[in-house]
C-alpha cells in the first residue's frame, strides 16, 4: 500500500526539503576489497540505490595481487553515509572501509589539461604551470598539454587559471588518498 | 567427474535431501546429473513456484532451501522469491543455468544477465568462471545463506562449464575472509542492557523475525520470565513468544505490534521508557510515523545484522549478535541484578487494562455467513493451533496473524517484507515436503491464490497434502479497503467477480475441492477437509466487505489507532 496513506498530493516544497538533506561534507572513502569479477557493480550499486552520486572514483591493484582497492568520494550528510557504509560491510568481497577524516590524509589526483596556446600565451601559460608545480607534457602549434598532481582544489584552481585560454580539454583521475603517520590506510 | 556430478556430491554433503525447480536448456547438463545423482528433485510448474517452496522449506525446517532454474526466463522469473528471501531473511540457494561462456553478452537464446539482475536482492552471488570453481562456491553459498544474517545467494552456471570434467576433491572449510558475522554479543553491552532493564519502570521486549532465525524462543521465553517482561512480536516474529496454551492467552503476551496489532502493543510501546528490540528492525508497518514513535522510551537494540542498528530509531544500547547467544547472556546478566518485579505493578494494570477494554474483535453475522476472522478462527480451532500456516498478503494474511494463535516458532510463514501475493500455496507446499509428519495449512486470498494455483498439478502430482484454504470475498481485499477508507470509497480495479470456480479449478489439477459457505458448520466442515488425503482445496465463501481492523492509518502514530 502507497505512502502515505491518503490522496493529497505531496507537494514540491517537501520533495525539495527531503532532497536538501542529503547535502553535506565531502567525504573520502578507502574500501580493500578482494580482486573478484563484479566487485565494483556490487560496490557502486549500493550507492545508485540509495541516490548517492559518486564524485569520484579510482580503482588500482595494492601490494597484494588478490586485493584491489577502491577510493571513492562522496557527497553526503553525515548519517546516510553510516548507513551505505554499514551496507558496505555487508558485502561479501569488502575487506575493509575507511572513511578518512582530511586532517590525517594525504590526498592526491592527477589531471591533464590540454589548452589553447600560441605565441605569447604559451610563454605565460608554462608560467602559471610553474606556480602549480605543473608539467609541460606535449606541446604543439597551437595547444599544450599539462599535467598536474595534487589535491582537488589544487586541481579546481588550476582549472581556474587555464581556463580563459581556451580549456580544450580536461581529464582527472579521481582521488586516492593515503592515512598519515605507521598505521595502514 | 563433471561439474555437474560434483554439484550434487557437494549439495549431499551439505545435507540437502530435496530441491524444487524446473529444467531448460541451460541446465540440462545439472538436470542429466539429477538422474543418478542421489538427490530429491521435485519438478514445480514455474520457477516463482519453486522459489517459493524452497522458502517454505527453510522457514518450516530452519534448513537452507534450494531452487534451480534454467537461464534467461527460468532466472527472471526467479527474482520474486530471491527478493522474497533477501526481504523476510531467508536461508535459499538458488541455482540458475547460463548460456555458453561464448554466447555470454551476445543476447544469446535465452541470455539473461542474471548476475547483474538479482545483484541488488541477493545477500551474494556466484558467477562460475571455472568449471574447478564449482564445489568451493557451492559450499561458501551454504555457508553465507545460514550464517549471520540469512539470505539467499545465487549460483549461475555457465552451461559449457557445468558439463566439463573437472578434479573433484571435497571442501571442507570456506575461504571468506570479508565475511564474519559476529553472533555473540558484546558482553559489555549486554551487561550494560540488563542494568537499563532493571531500572525500567515500563519495558517492553519487542521480538522480530530475528529471533525465530536464530532459533531463539527458547531463550526469548526465559528473557521474558525472567521478571513479567510484556512481550510483542512483529508479524515475522509470530510464535517465537506463545500466544497461548489451549486458548488460554499467555499473561505476559500483549499480541502482534505495527499497523494492524493490537492497542495493548501498541500503546504499551507509544508508552514504554525502553524498549528491548530483538531481531527486529523498526520497519515502517511497525513505527507508523517515525517522529511519533515510541517518545519516551531509550532502545537497546540487539541484532546480527550490524546495518540494522540505528538505521531508523537510533539505538541507546547497540548490541551486534544472535537473538540465541545474546539473550542466553542477557538473562543471566539479568538474574543477577536481583530486580523488583513489584516496580512493574503500576505498568501491568495499565497493559492489562488497555487488554480488557480493546480485545481483538468483530461484529459476527446474524446468520449462516462466514465472516473472515471467524474462518481463521475456526481453522485454529480444527488444527487444534498445531499446524504449520501459510499465507499470501492482504487482509486474509493479518486477519490469520490476528486470529491464529501461533504457540511455537516456524509454524507461521507467510511474506513479510517484500509483501507477495502468490506465495502461500508454494510456500506450504515447500513446507510440507519439509515437514511431512506435521499438518501445512495455506490460508490464501482469492486474488493471491490465482498468482501461484498452477502449483496444485506439482502438489496433486507429488502426493504433496497440503490443505489449502481460501478465504474468497471476490475482491483484492486490501486494496479495496484502502480505497474504501482513503480514497472516497472509489473502487478501482479490485473485484474479481467469481472467477474462477476454485472447485473446478483444483479438480482439473486432480486436487480435491470443496465449497463452504456456512459457519455454523464450519469446525467440522474444516475437519473433514483436513482429513481428506491428498491435497486439498476449499473455497470459503466469507463476507465480501469486510475491513481489517485495528489499523493505524500508513504514516499516523500508535495514539491514532483507529476500528
Amino acid at each position: 500500500m502507497g505512502e502515505p496513506g491518503t490522496k493529497e498530493p505531496l507537494s514540491l516544497e517537501e520533495l525539495q526539503a527531503a532532497t536538501n538533506m542529503r547535502t553535506g561534507r565531502k567525504h573520502v572513502l578507502s574500501i580493500l576489497v578482494e580482486n573478484k569479477s563484479g566487485v565494483l557493480t556490487r560496490i557502486a550499486g549500493l550507492f545508485a540505490r540509495r541516490g548517492f552520486n559518486i564524485s569520484t572514483l579510482t580503482v588500482g591493484p595494492t601490494e597484494d595481487v588478490q586485493i584491489s582497492r577502491v577510493t571513492l568520494t562522496v557527497d553526503g550528510a553525515l548519517h546516510p553515509i553510516d548507513q551505505v557504509t554499514k551496507q558496505l560491510h555487508k558485502l561479501v568481497n569488502v575487506l575493509k572501509i575507511r572513511d578518512l577524516e582530511p586532517a590525517d590524509t594525504v590526498a592526491r589526483e592527477l589531471a591533464l589539461f590540454k589548452v589553447t596556446a600560441d605565441g605569447v600565451q604559451r610563454g605565460e601559460l608554462m608560467q602559471i604551470a610553474e606556480i602549480f608545480r605543473g608539467k609541460v607534457v606535449d606541446v604543439t602549434k597551437r595547444a599544450v598539454i599539462i599535467e598536474v598532481t595534487g589535491t582537488t582544489d589544487k586541481i579546481e584552481a588550476f582549472e581556474t587559471m587555464v581556463r580563459p585560454f581556451g580549456l580544450i580539454e580536461m581529464m582527472r583521475t579521481g582521488e586516492i588518498a593515503i592515512s598519515r603517520g605507521r598505521s595502514e590506510t | 567427474m563433471r561439474a555437474v556430478d560434483a554439484l550434487m556430491e557437494c549439495l549431499k554433503a551439505e545435507g540437502v535431501d530435496v530441491v524444487f525447480g524446473l529444467p531448460g536448456g541451460a541446465n540440462l547438463p545439472t538436470y542429466d546429473a539429477f538422474v543418478t545423482g542421489g538427490i530429491r528433485h521435485i519438478l514445480v510448474r514455474h520457477e516463482a513456484g519453486g522459489g517459493h517452496a524452497a522458502e517454505g522449506y527453510a522457514k518450516a525446517t530452519g534448513k537452507v532451501g534450494v531452487a534451480f532454474a534454467t537461464s534467461g526466463p527460468g532466472a527472471t522469473n526467479l527474482i520474486t522469491p530471491i527478493c522474497d528471501a533477501m526481504m523476510d531473511s531467508v536461508p535459499v540457494v538458488f541455482i540458475t543455468g547460463q548460456v555458453r561462456t561464448e554466447l555470454l553478452g551476445t543476447d544469446g537464446f535465452q541470455e539473461a544477465d542474471t548476475l547483474g539482475i538479482t545483484m541488488p536482492v541477493v545477500k551474494h552471488s556466484f558467477m562460475i568462471q571455472h568449471p574447478q570453481e564449482l564445489p568451493r562456491a557451492i559450499h561458501e553459498a551454504f555457508y553465507i545463506a545460514q550464517s549471520g544474517r540469512p539470505g539467499p545467494v545465487l549460483i549461475d552456471i555457465p552451461q559449457d562449464l557445468s558439463r566439463a570434467e573437472i578434479d573433484y576433491e571435497p571442501v571442507t572449510d570456506v575461504r571468506l575472509p570479508g565475511y564474519q558475522p559476529r553472533v555473540e554479543g558484546n558482553q559489555k553491552q549486554i551487561r550494560q542492557a540488563a542494568k537499563a532493564l532493571a531500572a525500567a519502570q515500563r519495558p517492553v521486549i519487542y521480538a522480530g523475525g530475528g529471533v525465530v532465525n536464530a532459533n531463539g524462543s527458547q531463550e526469548l521465553r526465559e528473557f521474558a520470565r525472567s521478571d513479567r517482561f510484556p512481550v510483542t512480536c512483529t508479524l515475522m516474529g509470530l510464535g517465537a513468544f506463545p500466544a497461548g496454551v489451549g486458548g488460554t492467552p499467555d499473561p505476559q503476551w500483549l499480541g502482534m505490534l505495527g499497523m494492524h496489532g493490537t492497542r495493548a502493543a501498541n500503546y504499551a510501546m507509544d508508552e514504554a521508557d525502553l524498549i528491548c528490540a530483538v531481531g527486529a528492525r523498526f520497519d515502517d508497518r511497525i513505527t507508523g510515523k517515525l517522529s511519533e514513535f515510541a517518545p519516551r522510551a531509550k532502545f537497546i537494540h540487539i541484532d546480527v545484522d550490524p546495518a540494522e542498528i540505528s538505521k531508523n530509531v537510533p539505538a541507546h544500547i547497540p548490541i551486534v549478535g544472535d537473538a540465541k547467544h545474546v539473550l542466553a547472556k542477557l538473562v543471566i546478566e539479568y538474574r543477577s541484578l536481583g530486580a523488583d518485579p513489584a516496580r512493574l505493578d503500576a505498568w501491568w494494570s495499565r497493559i492489562d487494562g488497555w487488554k480488557s477494554k480493546y480485545p481483538l474483535g468483530y461484529e459476527d453475522s446474524a446468520d449462516t455467513e462466514i465472516k473472515p476472522q471467524y474462518m481463521v478462527q475456526a481453522l485454529c480451532e480444527a488444527t487444534g493451533g498445531e499446524a504449520i500456516v501459510t499465507s499470501d498478503v492482504g487482509q486474509h494474511q493479518m486477519w490469520t496473524a490476528q486470529y491464529y494463535d501461533f504457540p511455537e516458532p516456524r509454524r507461521w510463514i507467510n511474506s513479510g517484507g517484500l509483501g507477495t501475493m502468490g506465495f502461500g500455496l508454494p510456500a506450504a507446499m515447500g513446507a510440507a515436503v519439509g515437514e511431512p509428519e506435521r499438518l501445512v495449512c495455506c490460508i490464501a486470498g482469492d486474488g493471491s491464490v490465482q498468482m501461484n494455483a498452477q502449483e496444485l498439478a506439482t502438489c496433486a502430482q507429488n502426493k504433496i497434502p497440503i490443505k489449502v484454504f481460501i478465504m474468497n470475498n471476490g475482491y483484492l481485499g486490501m486494496v479495496r479497503q484502502w480505497q474504501e477508507l482513503f480514497w472516497d470509497g472509489k473502487y478501482s480495479h479490485v473485484d474479481m467477480g467469481e472467477f474462477p470456480d476454485f472447485v473446478k479449478l483444483a479438480e482439473a489439477y486432480g486436487v480435491t475441492a470443496l465449497r463452504l459457505t456456512d459457519k455454523t458448520t464450519l469446525v467440522q466442515d474444516m475437519k473433514r477437509a483436513i482429513a481428506i488425503e491428498g491435497p486439498v482445496l476449499v473455497d470459503v465463501r466469507v463476507t465480501r466487505e469486510e475491513n481489517t481492523y485495528p489499523m493505524i492509518p500508513a504514516g499516523s502514530a500508535a495514539r491514532e489507532m483507529v476500528g
